[in-house]
């Protein structure tokens, strides 16, 4: 069977990608940001994982609001990046995991998460951005399987919901018949809002006890409303629904044990509560 | 999900706003492609016609004016494309929003982080 080595929580902003083109990592606006990753990437160095499962949201680069799916499963061999208009570096194409993409789908439609699966779909930074932080080195090293999450247009997901997603998800990784090693990614978040006169929300108390409980009690942000999780993390704040999904995955299997690897957590990268996260699956 | 206290300066993208703002949150979808956005500079108003905006959103395109976007239905993540035609960057849609200078917008996020 396959292993699931641990997950990875970061924020995905769209102006770290300009950040990488032009070389700014070290610069003194970006360096607190940047260097939170140098850790997780020495760890990822060592669990070396074949594939990941990114849990993004699109935002408007595949998905409009012609047909706007709750939930989405890439099946594709290969995923483009593409122009989103706002001048950000288009990354090369990356490559698909088709194998665990159908393990995943089958199982959540088993487990009656009716999805939408995707054998063409382009992904946006939210998927991207991710993976050029964690691997910034040459080619992607690993495969992907991207998990979209809606946080477009409300009704969005409840946190509960999408929290048994992800241990859906999870289970099917963890009953994929296979050799290689998985590793689960959230991107999105933390607190921001960027729309209306509360543009400019950031709530550091709320981010930190978040990132708090995904190490102590992982289930502790599905007692909010949608509506509680606006108000507390801003409208782009609900990205943290990607978060929970992620380490929803990690509560299956023998046992739910994680130890923490390393945590960032950064205010502000553009209008938003940076956070960051990696942690191992110890069982 | 109505009854609920509405939530100062924060209007949720709900069926209601998807509604009322189609039209202009297609026209800026449409920008993703640069061959659209350099139609789009070449002749506002034939592109906004070609996209059926609604008189409420044609004013809001011309005046750039980013809660009379939202007002019109406008999402955050298409309008954002909108802007970046223009160049501008989110603390810049921050402190129009906020009737904050930028440099203030930045502030009050750096004192965010205290």
């Amino acid at each position: 069977m396959a292993k699931l080595a641990g997950c990875i929580g970061t924020s995905h902003i769209p102006a770290i990608g300009g950040a990488i083109h032009k070389g700014l990592q070290q610069e003194p606006y970006w360096k607190p940001f940047f260097d939170g990753y140098l850790p997780v990437r020495e760890w990822l160095g060592k669990v070396r994982p074949d594939v990941v499962v990114v849990f993004y949201n699109d935002h408007g680069l595949n998905f409009f609001l012609d047909k706007m799916p709750t939930f989405a499963v890439g099946a594709a061999a290969q995923y483009d990046n593409a122009d989103e208009g706002w001048g950000i570096p288009t990354l090369p194409p990356f490559k698909g995991c088709v194998d665990l993409s159908w393990q995943i789908i089958n199982t959540l439609v088993e487990q009656e998460f009716d999805v939408v699966t995707c054998q063409e779909m382009l992904v946006d930074h939210a998927c991207t951005l991710p993976l050029k932080l964690l691997w910034p080195e040459g080619a992607c090293p690993v495969t992907v399987v991207p998990v979209c999450i809606n946080t477009v247009q409300f009704p969005l997901p409840k946190a509960s919901r999408v929290y048994a997603l992800g241990k859906a998800v999870g289970a099917a990784i963890a009953a994929w018949d296979s050799s290689k090693t998985v590793a689960v990614i959230g991107s999105g978040g933390l607190s921001h809002q960027l729309d209306g006169e509360r543009a400019g929300h950031i709530n550091k108390a709320f981010d930190l006890q978040f990132m708090d409980s995904l190490l102590t009690n992982p289930e502790w942000a599905t007692q909010f409303s949608m509506h509680e999780l606006v108000e507390k993390a801003g409208t782009q704040g609900v990205e943290l629904l990607m978060w929970l999904a992620m380490r929803a995955a990690l509560t299956t299997g023998e046992g739910a044990a994680v130890r923490k690897v390393h945590s960032n957590y950064h205010i502000p990268i553009s209008n938003t509560a940076t956070g960051l996260l990696a942690l191992e699956k110890t069982d | 999900m109505k009854s609920a206290a509405k939530i100062p300066g924060t209007t949720p993208f709900d069926g209601e706003q998807a509604k009322i703002g189609y039209a202009l949150n297609k026209m800026c979808f449409s920008f993703n492609s640069a061959e659209n956005r350099s139609a789009f500079r070449a002749d506002e108003e034939a592109y906004m016609r070609r996209y059926r905006l609604t008189a409420a959103q044609s004013a809001a395109i011309r005046s750039r004016n980013v809660l009379q976007l939202i007002a019109a239905g406008g999402n955050a993540y298409y309008l954002a494309k909108f802007a970046g035609i223009f160049g501008l960057d989110m603390q810049d849609i921050g402190a129009q929003q906020t009737g904050l200078s930028k440099e203030e917008f930045k502030a009050r996020l750096l004192a965010a982080g205290k």
